[in-house]
Parts: structure tokens; sequence; C-alpha cells
């Protein structure tokens, strides 16, 4: 052979081309790949199969470097996905892409299917390589609903652990399946690493064989031509090529418009763009121990989520029927589908049976979005009349009865008031859920970037221990029933101090709440000493006596002992001068004034007929006081109700751990840490 | 291809069968030792037990006020997560009752009995209610009719230990069947 007659021709690339051509043949190959005959010529509605494969490769691609950074343990799936979303150079955007072409992939999914049913594409012969496409389509729902899981996040956790119970409903192997599920009996390390290595592993490399066995076998039976041909037929490559690479591109632009669309309207509202905050959320870290009301699956399992909630009064057999045998009956006429569709209704039977389904999912979603969105569309004033009635009648049928009266009808229109009323208040608990649920999730952020880093046993150690977190739940808990913690300012106060049974302790140690302990009128009431034994103790006297008298004590005394005790306490207050303070330290200790009752610097009081004034209002004082305000330097034996929360009996574990009081002690201080932006 | 097939005559045809068993059951084998390897490893988790329920002290009887309204108290307990120990982590939660002048503290598990979510206090409506699929449960635990639940809050062992400590038998139930079964 003379290299004239070669197709590479005479030049270099050419002979290198015919080099390689001879020992592979890869010439025949990409001409049998390339030279597909389109009967009937390119069209738009074939690109659907193309862009899956797309979706598919920009999995694989930005997977793959997702893995490079990840690492799932309990104690590090959240912090590195946290790292890759907010430290990493361009994390967000490729972490974005993952999360939101996830999505785009399960919108084509269901476009290719609904086609390919439509089209009657499922007919002989190409049965078996539909039934792969619906494996096909089982793998990659199940590669969704193993990623959600692995931030490790509070909405991953909680939506997986009803996907894995669900599973357990399965018979006689359920219980055993969700075990093997989850790693164990309980969620941890091997949940991550389990549902990882599905994620990552399992559920790719069996949808990459079914995938190349779908795409030979379609190339096999040839493009489901749609009838009728009006246009002469065409070649694969370049007229389809070029439509499928432009769907390509329309679906790529969509997921990068769905990520950057935020970043340009907050340019255009003037606000600077934080790269962090773009692309896929990250929640708070998963807690087992912490509820979390606004958990939901991603937006395409709504439908089944919402499933659920039909089966209600049906017992055990309603979520049976609902996660087990309605999905598993709708899978098995999905399989059923290529044989029914020999008859002569079959292939109707199908489109109308795919079309239903799709409406139903429709349906379904929209009724979750309603019911968890339900408040926003309401107006409040139309519910006052509700509310009014669900007060009086505390939802007593008979109650309700007896106030509106023996009309059926009035009843029935009550009745109907008042669900509506519980439907609005349900989508506000959401609502305010998903809004707590931002917040946790920007504080854990906040943190996560201090310059002392995570520590080693992870971020949710570091989330229990922060006061500005955890200080409210630890106070609502253990400190709420009595003290009030609430600006004077607020509109609720009055109703909250009047509640409580001892101080208001909202900015507890600063010069406002001292200066309120110093006012006659303030000192009996109820943000101060008004609801407790002391009302008519020694230092309410004190204070609407002597006090009160602008001879013995001027407003500059008062003020100078403010400002001795605020500076005590170490707050940040606005300065007044070094000697106001040292004058204030001398009035506070003087035997003649407050140093009379209260141990104060060196003025050898004796401790036990009032509280130590020494460091009042700082960090260890108010550690003391909440551990034992019993103690001979606090209250001793005059002290009124307050439990001792920090000392227990003999064997007996105390209320509060050391680290919790003092992180409500940091809480009551304000003193937590905070990123420099802020 | 030049040569003769040795499939043609008799003996070759035997003998190709025997080949075609021998290199089947030979390849098999070889692969069995990783697979059954692997499978081995992947049923690890069937033979993990949950910690043995036992009495956890949750709190003293007076932090329940005896008003026959629940409240929430967390369970703390050492936990152990594969290799991983964590000394005294809070695990879940209860909600205590006490009926009034009633030294007797109703115990009930906050895990939603239906799918596992975490159910809540619905103080507006006194009653409690799971924000996942909206089953609704009076306040001592039974269920409020219709519900997706299939049956009452899962109830806890409850006792009045030294110094009127309030201590619960900490398990977990499978969810979403109508008997009360325990987790291994």
């Amino acid at each position: 052979m003379s290299t004239a007659q070669r197709p590479g021709g005479g030049g270099l690339l050419g002979r290198l081309a015919d080099f390689f051509d001879d020992r592979t043949g890869y010439r025949a190959i990409l001409h049998e790949a390339l030279y597909e005959r389109v009967p009937g010529g390119a069209r738009w509605r074939y690109v659907w199969g193309s862009t899956l494969v797309f979706a598919f490769l920009v999995q694989v691609i930005t997977g793959l470097v997702l893995w490079a950074s990840y690492s799932a343990s309990a104690q590090t799936a959240w912090e590195s996905v946290y790292y890759i979303q907010h430290e990493m150079a361009g994390g967000w955007l490729l972490r974005g892409i993952h999360h939101f072409m996830a999505q785009a992939m399960v919108v084509l999914l269901a476009l290719h299917l609904l086609q390919v049913v439509i089209d009657g594409a499922y007919r002989a012969p190409r049965e078996v390589n539909f039934w792969l496409g619906l494996v096909l389509m089982m793998l990659v729902l199940g590669m969704a609903l193993t990623g959600y899981l692995l931030p490790w996040d509070q909405k991953g956790y909680w939506a997986t652990r009803v996907a894995t119970n669900l599973a357990g409903l399965v018979p006689l192997v359920g219980p055993a399946l969700q075990q093997l599920v989850v790693g164990g009996p309980d969620y941890g390390h091997h949940t991550l690493t389990r549902f990882f290595a599905l994620h990552a592993g399992f559920l790719p490399a069996g949808l990459v064989v079914m995938l190349v066995v779908h795409l030979a076998l379609f190339r096999k039976h040839g493009l489901h031509a749609k009838q009728p041909l009006t246009r002469p037929d065409a070649m694969f490559w370049p007229d389809q090529v070029l439509k499928d690479a432009v769907a390509m591109l329309a679906v790529m632009a969509v997921v990068l418009g769905v990520i950057l669309v935020p970043a340009v309207r907050t340019m255009l509202a003037g606000g600077t763009v934080v790269p962090g905050e773009l692309g896929a959320e990250l929640g708070a870290p998963a807690d087992p121990s912490l509820p979390y009301a606004a958990a939901r699956p991603e937006w395409y399992f709504l439908f089944l989520f919402q499933f659920l909630k039909v089966f209600e009064g049906w017992g055990a057999s309603g979520e049976f029927l609902g996660a087990i045998v309605v999905p598993g009956l709708v899978m098995t006429v999905m399989f059923l589908m290529p044989i029914l569709g020999h008859w002569r209704l079959g292939h109707r039977f199908n489109v109308a049976f795919t079309l239903a389904i799709v409406a139903g999912a429709a349906l379904l979603t929209g009724l979750a979005l309603n019911e968890d969105y339900y408040a926003l569309w309401v107006d409040p004033a139309s519910l006052a009349e509700a509310e009014r009635l669900d007060a009086e009648t505390e939802g007593d049928t008979a109650k309700l009865a007896a106030a509106v009266g023996g009309d059926p009808a009035k009843r029935a229109e009550a009745e109907r008031q008042i669900k509506r009323l519980r439907k609005v208040r349900h989508s506000r608990a959401f609502l305010a859920a998903a809004r707590q649920a931002k917040v946790d999730a920007a504080r854990a952020v906040e943190l996560a970037g201090r310059p002392e880093r995570i520590p080693p046993a992870g971020m949710l150690e570091l989330v229990r221990t922060d006061p500005a977190s955890q200080g409210p739940r630890l106070f609502a808990q253990h400190c709420a029933s009595c003290h009030a913690h609430l600006d004077p300012a607020d509109p609720a106060a009055a109703t909250a101090f009047a509640h409580a049974s001892a101080a208001n302790l909202f900015g507890f140690g600063s010069a406002a709440w001292m200066r309120g302990l110093l006012d006659a009128d303030q000192v009996g009431g109820p943000a101060y000493f008004g609801n407790t034994a002391h009302k008519e103790g020694d230092m309410v006297s004190f204070v609407t006596g002597d006090l009160a008298d602008a001879d013995t004590w001027p407003q500059e005394d008062i003020a100078a002992v403010v400002a001795a005790m605020a500076a005590e306490a170490g707050l940040p207050e606005p300065d007044v001068g070094r000697e106001v303070v040292a004058r204030g330290r001398d009035l506070v200790a003087s035997g003649e004034r407050c140093g009379a009752c209260h141990a104060f610097g060196d003025n050898g009081t004796e401790l036990g007929s009032a509280p130590d004034l020494n460091g009042w209002g700082g960090r260890e004082w108010l550690v003391g006081i909440i551990t034992d305000p019993t103690h001979a330097r606090f209250y001793g034996d005059s002290n009124d109700r307050m439990p001792r929360f920090g000392v227990a009996d003999e064997g007996e574990s105390p209320a509060l751990t050391e680290s919790e009081i003092g992180i409500v002690a940091d809480w009551l201080r304000g003193q937590w840490y905070r990123a420099a932006t802020h | 291809m030049q040569g003769h097939d040795p499939a043609v005559d008799g003996q070759g045809a035997r003998r190709g069968f025997l080949s075609k068993v021998m290199a089947l059951a030979a390849g098999g084998l070889a692969t069995l030792a990783p697979a059954g390897a692997g499978v081995w490893v992947l049923l690890d988790p069937l033979r993990r037990k949950s910690a043995a329920a036992t009495f956890l002290r949750v709190t003293e009887i007076e932090a329940i006020p005896d008003d026959g309204v629940p409240r929430q108290f967390p369970i703390v307990t050492d936990r152990v997560d594969a290799w991983t120990g964590f000394p005294a982590e809070p695990v879940g939660a209860v909600y205590l009752r006490r009926e009034k002048g009633s030294d007797v503290v109703q115990a009930l598990s906050a895990t939603c009995p239906h799918a596992g979510c975490f159910v809540e206090m619905e103080p507006a409506e006194h009653c409690f209610r799971c924000p996942c699929h909206n089953s609704s449960f009076t306040l001592d635990g039974g269920i409020v009719a219709p519900s997706p639940s299939p049956r009452p809050m899962d109830e806890l062992e409850c006792r009045i230990g030294h110094g009127g400590a309030v201590e619960v038998k900490w398990q977990n139930f499978f969810t979403g069947i109508a008997e009360k079964v325990a987790r291994p």
C-alpha cells in the first residue's frame, strides 16, 4: 500500500493517525459511533437521553473532585463540606453544580421517561432497553437519596432517619435491611461511610454498566423515530450532535443560573456577595438530640413525603401501603408496560397511567408546599374570630357547641375556621423552624471560621458549648420558669415581668441594669425584687429610703456606684473616667454606705448578710451564684427558692454541668465569638 | 484463522466441554473469595446491638411541675459510635409529666412512632404534634384520630430513685408498626 491511498494523507499527523488506525481500528469505531442514521432528520425531541448522559458526566466530574476533599465520618463530614463550601477556592461553585445538576437530572429523567412512554418507544424490540432505563432511574434516585445525607447536617440527618425507618417496613427483611444500610443499630460513622460507598461507588458503578448496555442497545435498535417523517434522513454527526450539544449547554446554563442569580440580585441591590452563601445549602451540623421541625426531603421526593399523610387513620397498614405497597405497584406496572403495550388499548393505558402518576405527584407536591407555606397567603386579620373561639373553647367540641349556639351550619362554619387556624399555626411552626434552621446554620458557619478552628471532636461540640446557640435553650429550660430575659423597652416586657417570680436578667451586669436596681421606682417592681421574698427586704427599703434622699445620696454618687459596679462586671460600657469609678468604689466599700451590708474590696464586711460585690456580674461571680446561691458569698440562708444548679447530694449529678453553667453565664453577659464582619 | 478446530472431532468436543466447566469453576472459585469476604464484612452491622436499655437519671421530680403538662428533658448518656466513644452526650429526649399532686411520672419518648421524627409540644392545641407527617397525640401520648401514626407515643419505664431522682429506661422502638417492639 502506498501512503497516497491512505485516508490520513502523506503528512506527519496523517501518518501518525494511520499508525494508530492500523493497530486499533479506531476510525471504524468512530465511524460506527458517529454516523448513525437519524430517520427523518435531527430533532430537538431526541435530545433528552443525551442531556441525561451529559448530566451524569457532570456529576462524575464534580463528584470526583468533591470526593477529593470530602471526609466521611460523623466528626468530619460536616466539617469537610463546610471547608469545601466556605473556604476552598471555587468550592461553592463545584458543590453548587453537583447539587443542582442532581436536581436537573431528576427533571430530565422524568422528561425522558415521559417521551419514551408517549412515543411508544418501549415496544418491541426495545423492551429490554426500557427495563434497563427503569433500573437506571432507580439508581439515579438512589444516588439522590444517599447524597442528601453526606453533608451530615440537620436536614440530611433527619430526612435520612425517616427514609431508613421506612426501609424497615419492607416485609421480612426490613429490619435487617435497615440495619445494613444504617451500618448498625444507630446513626453514626458507618451510616456515612455506607451512604458514601453507595453514592460514589456501588450505585454509579452499577449505573455505568447499565448505561453502557442501555446505549449499546439503543444503537442496535436505532433511534425510535417519531412518525410521520417530514424531512430527509440525516446523520447523527453532526446534525443531531449539534442539537444535543446546544441542549446540554442550556441545561448547564440553567444550573449555573440557579447558582449565580442570587449573586447578581445581591450585587444589583448594592450588597456584598459572600461566595460561601451561593449554591447548595449547608445546614447546622446533625444533632440527634436537637429537634428539627423543618425536616423535609429534597423537593422531588416531596410527593412521597406528602403521600404518607394521605393514609391518616389507617394505622400501621397505612404507612406500609404508602411507603412500600403503592410505590412498589407503580414500579411493577411500569415494568409491565412493554408487555401491556402489545394490546391495542395497552399503549393508551400506559400513557394515561404515566400522565396520571406525574399529575398525582405534582398535586401531592403542591399540597405539601401549600401546607408548609399556608400562613404566607392567609390574612392574619381573617383569623381573629377563630383565635378568639379557639382560646375560649380550648379545643373542646362541647364548649364550641355552647359558644356558637345550636345552629349546625354555624357550628360547621366555626369548626372549619378553627381547622383553618390550626393549618396556619402548623405552617407558622414550620416557617419558624425553617428560619431557626437558617440562623443555626449561619451560626455554625460563623463558629467554624474562628481563628482557633474546629476542635478535634468536631463541630457539634463547638455548637453545643456555644453561648449564642445554647444559652437561650439552657435558659429557657432551667431559668425561664422564674426569670424573665427581656429588654424593658420591649412591648411584651410588662406581661413577662408580671409572670416572672424573679428578677429580669436582661443586661445583667450592665450599668443600665444596676441603674434600675438603684431606682426607688423599680427595685420593688417585678423586674427586680417585686415578685420575690426580698420585696420587703433590706435592699428594697434602703433604695426606696436612704438612696431616694438626694441630700445623703446625690445623683452623682449613685452614678458613681453604678459605674463602679459596671466596672466589676467588665461588660463593654461607655467610658465614664477612672476618677468616677474610683469614687464609686469608695462609696460601695464604705461602711456607711453599701459596705454596711456588702463585702467589697478590703472593707472587711462579713459574708452572709448580703451578696459579695467583688467581681459582681463577672463570669466567675455568675458561675458562683448559679452553682450555689445559698453560699455565704451570695444569698446564704435568705436565698429565695433559687435551686443550686451546680451542687448535688452525694451520688447524684447536679442539674447543670460546670460547662453548662459557664455557657449560661457567658450568654447572660453577651460573651461569645463574633466574626469580625459582624 | 488457519488450522483445524479442536471442537469438531468427538474427543475434542468432550475435552471442550470439560474445559468450559473447569474454566467456569476455576474462575468462579477465584472470584468467590473476594466476594465472600466483601459480603461478610458488609453484613457486620447485623451483629451490632444497641447499648442495653438501662435506667438513666434524667432530672429531679421537683423539676416537673404537677400540672399535667409534659416537659422536655434531654437523655444524656455515654455513647459509642463504631470506634468513637462519646462520654455523657445528649442522645435523645423524653417528655415527662406529672398529674396534680401525684408522685407518678409518665415518660414519653420524643421519637415519633410513625417514621422517627422528633415530636414537639403544641401548647396552643394542648397536644403533641410531629412536624413531619402531622401525627398528633394527646398530652398523655394517646393518638388523636385521624393520625398517620400506627400507635400511641412510646411510653418509657420510669421510676423515682434516691432523693427524688427521675430515672427513665431509655430504649428505641421500631417505627411504623402497630406493636411497640424494642430495637435489639
